[in-house]
This record gives C-alpha cells, sequence and structure tokens, in this order.
C-alpha cells in the first residue's frame, strides 16, 4: 500500500454509509427494548428501515414486518424480514466500502457468480433456534436473564454435533456466553447494541431453511501464505490463513483463504490454543517454518475459502511471506465476496505497507495515518505493541469498524538492539519459540491432556 | 477498547463520557467477556462463576475416578462441597473443607480476585486472601448441576475440527497481546 493508496481509502465517505448507519442505529435501539411493546421511537425507527428499504426487492417483506411487529405480532418470518431489511442495509454499506478499498489499491476481483444453492435439512433443529432468538427479541437485551441465556443450551450442544451449522453454533455459543458473563444486563451502564444486533440479525438469517449458496470447485497448485489470522472465543479457536495461490497449469494467482478450527473451553488460552490443531500437521509446519505448500485437489469455495484437506496438501520449500506479500499480492487477483457474508465486519484485506513511522499505535505514511488494529494481537503468537513501534514493514489485513479504517498486523519487519528481526501471528503454530513464552505456557502442564484425561474418564458413565 | 470495555461507564455523564459510550455501542466488534488467566487445572479442572455461585469441579486427591461439586454462593456465601454422587464431604462441617479452598484460590487465579469478590459481594482488603472473609453457613445443594455443566464443559474437547469458512469468526478476533 503506497502513501497515495493510504490517503485515497481514508478519505472522507463513500457518501450515505452514515445515513445507512444511522437507520441500523434506529433498529439497534429497538432491538435493545425488545419486540414487546413498542413505543413511539422504536416505532419510528423501524418504519425508517422499513423507508430505506422502500426502493429495493425487500420493500414488501420488510414494511408488512413493521407493520406487524408494531403492531404486536412478533412472528419468525416477520423477524426474518426484519434481520434481512437490515442485513441488506450493512450490505451496502459493505459494497461501497470494499469498492473504496479496491479503487484505492488497484485491486482486481472477481465477480460474484450465481450457484446452484444448497438446501440444510434440520428443520426441527434450526426451529429450535429460531424460538430463542425470538425470545430475545421480544424481551429486548435488558429483559434477559440467567434462564434465557441457559434454555439455548441444548440447541447450541445439538447445532455443534452437525458438521454445516458450525457457524451458527459457534455464533450462538459466542453470543449465549457474553449474555451471560454480563447479567444481570438490566443492569449494565451501557449495552454492546451494534455487536448483538450484528450477532442477533446473523443467527437469524443462518436460522432459516436454505437453499444457501453451495459450489466450489477443485484445484491444486501452490500456496504462498501471507500470513494468520486468529480468531476466538470460550469455545472456539480458529486460524485464518491469508494466501497467494498459483494454480498449476500458469492460470493468474489468485488470492485465497483457508481456515482451520477448533472447539475448546475457556481455560485454554494463549499459545497452548495451536495444541488443539495438531491435526493439520502440513499447515502448522508452513506457518511455523515460513514455507510454501503444495496443495492437490482442494475445494475452493466462491468466495475464495479454500477449505483445508491437510492430507492433500504438503509443505514446499521455504516462502517467505514477506517476499510473496512484496511481489505477488498486487497482481494476485481478489474473490468475489459471498452474499451473505457482506457486512463490514468481514473485510480482512491483505495489505502490504513499508516505508512509514509508527508511534505503536498509528502507522504514518506520507500524508496519510491508520491506526494499528491493537485489539486483534493474539496471545498466541509473538507480536507486541513494541515490535509494531519498531517495526518498519507489516503484512497486515486492513479492518473497517467503528467507522474507521484499521490495519491489523499479521506480521511486521522490525529492529530490535539494531538487528533486523521478523514476527509472524503464525510462529508459534509448533510451539512459543520465544524462551519466555514457552516457560510460561509450560509452567501450567499439558493443561489439554489434562481435560482430556477427565472426558475421558468421566464423559460415558 | 478492550481495556475500557471492562470499565464502566462513567457516572458523571460528562458529554465526553457519552460520546465515549455512543462509539462504544457502534461498534460491531468489541471484548464483552473478560480475558482468563491460564492456569493449572490438574486439582481443579472447572470453575465457573454462573447461577448466583462460584462453583467448581475439585478432582479428589485420592481416587481418580472421584470428583468434588463445591460452590460458594454470592452473596450470604453459603458453602457446598459433595461428590458428583451427592455423598456430602466429610471435611465441610462449620468451615470451608480443602476442596471449596481450592475451587476458590483457583478462581481468584482464572478471574482475578476483583471479578470473584465483586461476584461473590464480599469486601477482602489489598493483599488478603478471599477464604478469610468468606464465613458462610454450610447448606449442601445438588451437585447434578454443576456437575452436569462441567460434563457439558469437557464434551467440547470431543467436537471435530472445522474447515469451514465460518464467517462468524470475524466478529469474535483473538486478542490480548496487548499487555
Amino acid at each position: 500500500m503506497l502513501d497515495v493508496q493510504l490517503s485515497e481509502l481514508i478519505a472522507d465517505g463513500p457518501a450515505g454509509v452514515g445515513a445507512a448507519l444511522d437507520v441500523v442505529a434506529g433498529f439497534d435501539a429497538a432491538l435493545t427494548h425488545g419486540f414487546a411493546r413498542i413505543g413511539e421511537e422504536p416505532a419510528a425507527a423501524l418504519a425508517a428501515l422499513a423507508g430505506a428499504l422502500g426502493g429495493t426487492p425487500l420493500a414488501g417483506r420488510v414494511s408488512e414486518a413493521v407493520e406487524k411487529v408494531s403492531a404486536g405480532s412478533v412472528a419468525d418470518e416477520h423477524l426474518a424480514a426484519l434481520a434481512g431489511g437490515r442485513a441488506a442495509l450493512f450490505g451496502a454499506v459493505h459494497d461501497a466500502l470494499l469498492a473504496r478499498l479496491d479503487t484505492a489499491l488497484g485491486r482486481t476481483r472477481a465477480t460474484w457468480e450465481p450457484v446452484a444453492g444448497e438446501s440444510e435439512t434440520r428443520a426441527n433443529l434450526l426451529a429450535g433456534c429460531r424460538i430463542w432468538l425470538r425470545e430475545l427479541a421480544i424481551v429486548g437485551w435488558r429483559g434477559v436473564d440467567h434462564d434465557l441465556v441457559a434454555s439455548a443450551d441444548q440447541t447450541i450442544e445439538a447445532l455443534l454435533a452437525v458438521p454445516e451449522l458450525r457457524g451458527l453454533a459457534v455464533l450462538l455459543d459466542g453470543l449465549a456466553t457474553e449474555l451471560r458473563a454480563s447479567s444481570p444486563i438490566a443492569t449494565m451502564d451501557r449495552l454492546p447494541a451494534r455487536r448483538w444486533a450484528d450477532l442477533w440479525t446473523r443467527a437469524t438469517l443462518l436460522s432459516q431453511q436454505g437453499p444457501w449458496p453451495g459450489g466450489g470447485e477443485r484445484v491444486s497448485g501452490r500456496l504462498l501464505i501471507l500470513g494468520a489470522d486468529v480468531h476466538e472465543h470460550a469455545t472456539v479457536v480458529r486460524v485464518q490463513v491469508h494466501a497467494v495461490l498459483e494454480p498449476s497449469g500458469g492460470a493468474p494467482t489468485m488470492l485465497v483463504r483457508t481456515s482451520v478450527a477448533a472447539a475448546k473451553v475457556d481455560t485454554i488460552v494463549g499459545p497452548t490454543v495451536w495444541r488443539l490443531l495438531g491435526g493439520h500437521p502440513a499447515l502448522l509446519a508452513a506457518l511455523a517454518e515460513h514455507r510454501s505448500l503444495e496443495i492437490t485437489d482442494m475445494p475452493l469455495l466462491p468466495g475464495g475459502d479454500l477449505v483445508w484437506h491437510d492430507d492433500r496438501a504438503r509443505p514446499g520449500e521455504e516462502a517467505d511471506p514477506f517476499a510473496t506479500a512484496r511481489l505477488q499480492l498486487g497482481a494476485a487477483t481478489a474473490a468475489a465476496v459471498t452474499p451473505l457474508d457482506r457486512h463490514p465486519v468481514r473485510i480482512a484485506e491483505p495489505v502490504f505497507v513499508e516505508g512509514y513511522k509508527s508511534d505503536g499505535r498509528t502507522l504514518t505514511l506520507g500524508g496519510g495515518k491508520i491506526a494499528f488494529d491493537l485489539d486483534r494481537l493474539p496471545s498466541c503468537g509473538p507480536l507486541t505493541p513494541a515490535l509494531l513501534k519498531a517495526s518498519t514493514a507489516c503484512v497486515g489485513l486492513l479492518r473497517w469498524d467503528g467507522g474507521q479504517w484499521s490495519l491489523q498486523p499479521l506480521a511486521v519487519q522490525s529492529v530490535v538492539k539494531k538487528e533486523p528481526v521478523a514476527a509472524h501471528n503464525g510462529d508459534w503454530a509448533k510451539g512459543p519459540t520465544d524462551p519466555k513464552a514457552a516457560k510460561a505456557e509450560a509452567r501450567n502442564g499439558d493443561v489439554v491432556a489434562v481435560l482430556r484425561e477427565r472426558a475421558g474418564r468421566l464423559l460415558r458413565k | 477498547m478492550s481495556a475500557r470495555a471492562r470499565e464502566p461507564a462513567g457516572a458523571g455523564g460528562s458529554e465526553a463520557v457519552d460520546a465515549d459510550n455512543a462509539a462504544w455501542e457502534e461498534r460491531s466488534v468489541l471484548r464483552v467477556v473478560p480475558p482468563v488467566e491460564p492456569r493449572k487445572l490438574a486439582k481443579v479442572p472447572f470453575v465457573e462463576l454462573a447461577d448466583g455461585r462460584l462453583q467448581g469441579v475439585v478432582s479428589s486427591g485420592s481416587d481418580i475416578e472421584r470428583v468434588y461439586v463445591s460452590s460458594i454462593s454470592a452473596g450470604d456465601h453459603a458453602l457446598s462441597c459433595s461428590t458428583n454422587n451427592n455423598r456430602p464431604c466429610g471435611a465441610l462441617h462449620g468451615y470451608a473443607c480443602k476442596h471449596i479452598n481450592l475451587l476458590a484460590d483457583e478462581a481468584v487465579v482464572q478471574y482475578g480476585l476483583d471479578r470473584v469478590a465483586r461476584y461473590l459481594r464480599v469486601e477482602v482488603p489489598e493483599g488478603e486472601r478471599l477464604m478469610a472473609h468468606i464465613n458462610g453457613h454450610v447448606e449442601r445443594t445438588p451437585a447434578a448441576v454443576v456437575f452436569s455443566r462441567f460434563l457439558r464443559h469437557l464434551a467440547y474437547l470431543e467436537v471435530p475440527d472445522s474447515t469451514g469458512p465460518l464467517t462468524e469468526l470475524h466478529w469474535f478476533p483473538a486478542t490480548g497481546a496487548v499487555r
């Protein structure tokens, strides 16, 4: 990313984003209040949502839903329409932001080709999710108590057993954990209104019977890693690797992502989370040793997600992610975005930046400034604010939240005691390479083994 | 942001605080659940602040098949300890048994003294132990609910890995390196 590109990215606008988010904020306040009794202000906010979508294919469904909900009838189909309306607003915001990003960076992006849908058949399970989500919507966040949170436990447990519904499972589990940790919510000083409405909206949409887009093709070739983004809540950890794919046969290079996720518990934290991902040795070796990967016949979904099969990959030669970012990132084609995923939170576009000034919090490049996303430095990797401050080059993900762009570092080159050092999020994939971190981990013993022993002894009695 | 998320909102209600709160409330990604510290799990594999109690599971020192379910209630600090088969702990009478003491110690490591004390509604002066200020009576509560929550907790370790795109997880970044 050059200084002119950064300046173009962070310039004012895009037009209309503020107005769209105002409508969202009104809806979020109405949801916070709950749909059991709609007062004057929430009714106006819902009417504004219907108004904003007036010229879209959703107009009829949303205005009917607003009318019914405002009159006190809260049916599943109406909540689905409201969630769809809110998601459509964010879809528009997402598209405007991504277009701005692609223009600024000169990034080529594939266009979305409609694919055949796949229908989900777990009707009872999805209905169970919708019942819980409807209860949340009726009572509002401040009306959520311990019993209501706990009533989702069985549904979440059942969802976790269904691979195709794992996304909905981790989403509901994350939301339930936050609600439980926040109780009594009625007395909270402030509520994460946008966040919880986001989670509720996505869960409501995913709880609908499909068909959802399926599809995908098999690809082979060489995968050059750019970096690892780590996601985590109490009961899940996921490593999402961003990479450039050189398809065999000489087709143009593509930007792809590939993910491995493991279920966990809240006491498994820090570098220990890598131990849960040991079933993917080729990927972990490539991350820890900075190697490329040769992949054969791996499914690539239309949204640019490679569905990882460790047995179809083998680590190749050494490949420095900084060299990949410097030489290959600019020319690789980015994937189209899966329609349902169009929300700004999903924007995570890899970029390479160098020649900047850093105070550890903000990066200054020419006339432009962008904040480092310090909340996204995972405790399972070596990156620290001190390394960012001393950094001269960075591979990162551009993100957008709360009306601002930020840069989430995945790897930095820094100068420490006059020596150049490089640190990558995935460096500890095969165990911490920093003696201090290794010692800290060893101090607590093998917590994964302890819990597995307890599970083996107590679970099937 | 993560540090601020844990602070209570300003009581003064000044304009700066209001603007700060509004910006916070309009973020998609926030740390809502405070982080927990890593700890040894060998003796006390499970601790939680839930259902109005500090409760958890303590592995028996003598029998690897046996575990104790121990708890301290918030507010009245009632103490309970029994095996997972609902046999009362023989060492709990009048004052806390070693299982409850272990549970409290490990909870303080995991959540920090402030959070545990606030949850139990007990004042603990700086530098003093939590259990020195817990003087509750013994009130046996059934072990089944907590034990089944522990089993549910363990069952997560048996859920297979996923390699799907799981776009939902962009709302849940791994955090914690900011020290």
